[in-house]
């Protein structure tokens, strides 16, 4: 490799350098952003210049295409469906990571060139890139809501013996490099693995798998450098590689879950089994959308809990308007916005932004919790075990996961469509509370009413 | 190249990437991770040189395979996190002419 790429690679890696970290404050992630795309653009030219290349056509066409289609999907897609189309992306690079492994490999059995470093290198990526690949098709699948959980107490286990399989595969493959078979085994084994990993992961979950899918993708990137001796891979596949497991571990610290208790075994699995219709019976109250702004017109201050369902019913605009004539009757309103709620790390914040929310008013969970006894009406909005009770209970299923402290507020109005439990399958006290009042419905319908009924008043 | 050298190189990496994202508020999680999902579609520079080597037939196709999709990854992930953080800033921004 020529002094110009080294030194072109270097400068790569200082812009995304600069890019990560701009991407960390709010004041600087747009031009940290642009940092990183000029990192991408710099590496790719420069790396055009290497000697070794020379079938140019078919490269170029390469190009062409993947910026036709990336730039129209991601120009194209809604707000709401931006966490699948960053899954589908992560597939889409963790399977590249695979390819180019394959590539080398068909030259280095011509050659002979193999060493030890290269053939574990190449194993690493195919097996990692394999699983980004399917797991991130699954991941997006699901968010999509095309693809359900699928749990079958067959399936761990399964997955650990592949898991050693591949393991076997890889120290095979690393022995003897005879032909196309153990790699081609091992990034099939990936394949399936990534399949069965991501299947019996529930909705709840997800932000915690995007993140390791996030950091997986990287890690293969990062793989495929050391077998290709490309220093710029390595660099950044692993910096992408740790920045997804620092957000994967504080996607599972906010659910009060370990790694390992994601993947190997499914939520709800402890505490006692509680009959919804001893919690509900008799004890529910619901309420209409004019007695709800009755109630908000003379509230001083009110507090938004969004979750999942305000994603699904893309009721941020009608948040948005609701929240406009609840200032204008100078109510102080925030948004209470519980690490884990929406689908993917962050979800939530970028969905209100949408709606030009200020994100100021998104207060997160351990800044506004003290502050909701001293609020008169507390709106949850699509939004159930975030704000589940018993998670302060010893002897539940969510035991320990930190919550919103709605039920400290006033009066809390809870708009859903019914009392069907939310992904931890159990019953929430808090419907049943005395200042509690169900407002059933789809939630931009809600929304909308509400706001009717407070313009009527 | 000498394995210990890329060894270094990627501790470092890791080390330095666990630095930079802590402490990240959790507005900004998403198109963290989209932005960062962007720069893993590193790996193009891999799938150009296999793309553009001419080795053999079969290299040439996946190479370009992973030329597409790479550059999928890449481009697409720019974009969606640059639009993502247009909505954060284009409200600063009135919120300032407002004042």
């Amino acid at each position: 490799m020529s002094n110009l790429i080294q030194a072109g690679y270097l400068v790569s890696a200082i812009l995304f350098i600069l890019g990560l970290k701009g991407l960390g404050r709010p004041r600087t992630a747009v031009r940290g952003n642009q940092l990183g795309a000029l990192g991408m653009l710099l590496a790719v030219v420069v790396t055009l210049t290497n000697e070794q290349i020379v079938a140019w056509p078919i490269m170029i066409a390469g190009i062409i295409v993947g910026t036709v289609l990336g730039a129209l999907l991601a120009l194209r897609v809604q707000m709401t469906g931006m966490p699948e189309l960053v899954a589908l992306y992560n597939g889409f690079g963790g399977i590249a990571s695979v390819l180019v492994v394959l590539a080398s490999y068909d030259q280095v059995i011509h050659t002979g060139t193999e060493d030890l470093t290269y053939l574990i290198a190449a194993a690493a990526s195919a097996v990692i890139g394999a699983i980004t690949f399917t797991g991130s098709i699954i991941a997006f699948g699901k968010l999509n809501e095309s693809i359900s959980s699928v749990n079958s107490s067959l399936i761990r286990p399964a997955n650990a013996i592949m898991l050693v399989g591949a393991l076997a595969a890889g120290i095979a493959f690393v022995a003897s490099p005879q032909g196309w078979t153990w790699l081609l085994i091992l990034t099939v084994l990936g394949l399936i693995l990534g399949l069965t990993v991501v299947l019996p992961i529930g909705g709840a979950d997800m932000p915690v798998i995007i993140a390791l899918l996030n950091s997986l993708s990287g890690l293969a990137a990062a793989a495929t450098g050391f077998a290709i001796g490309n220093t710029l891979l390595i660099i950044a596949g692993s910096l992408v590689g740790a920045s997804g497991l620092i957000l994967t571990q504080v996607m599972c610290k906010a659910m009060n879950r370990t790694l390992t208790n994601v993947l190997f075994s499914s939520m709800g699995a402890g505490g006692a089994t509680v009959d919804p219709n001893d919690v509900y019976e008799g004890k529910v109250r619901t309420t209409s959308a004019d007695d709800v702004a009755m109630i908000l017109d003379t509230a001083e201050r009110v507090v938004i809990v969004p979750g999942y369902g305000l994603a699904v019913a893309q009721a941020q605009h009608a948040v948005r308007d609701l929240t406009r004539t609840l200032e204008e009757n100078g109510t102080e309103v925030v948004f209470a916005i519980h690490p884990v709620a929406g689908r993917m790390p962050g979800h939530m914040n970028v969905l209100l932004a949408e709606a030009e929310i200020d994100y100021e008013k998104l207060i997160e969970m351990d800044v506004v919790n003290p502050t909701f006894a001293q609020t008169d009406v507390a709106i949850v909005l699509g939004a159930n075990d975030v704000v589940n009770p018993v998670a302060r209970e010893a002897d539940s299923a969510i035991s320990g996961m930190p919550i919103l402290d709605v039920d400290q507020a006033r009066t809390v109005i809870v708009i859903k469509r019914s009392l069907s439990p939310g992904f931890a399958g159990i019953p929430n006290p808090l419907f049943a509370a005395d200042n509690t009042l169900m407002l059933f419905g789809d939630g931009k319908a809600a929304a909308v009413d509400i706001n009717a009924a407070m313009a009527a008043l | 190249m000498n394995f210990l050298i890329l060894l270094t190189l990627f501790t470092l990496a890791v080390f330095l990437g666990i630095e930079l994202i802590s402490k990240v508020p959790p507005t900004l999680h998403t198109p963290l991770m989209s932005g960062s999902n962007a720069i893993s579609g590193i790996t193009l520079l891999g799938a150009l040189v296999s793309a553009g080597n001419d080795y053999s037939t079969l290299a040439t196709w996946l190479g370009f395979g992973a030329v597409t999709l790479a550059t999928i990854n890449a481009v697409g992930g720019f974009l969606v996190t640059h639009r993502m953080l247009a909505m954060f800033s284009t409200k600063k921004t009135t919120k300032k002419t407002a004042k």
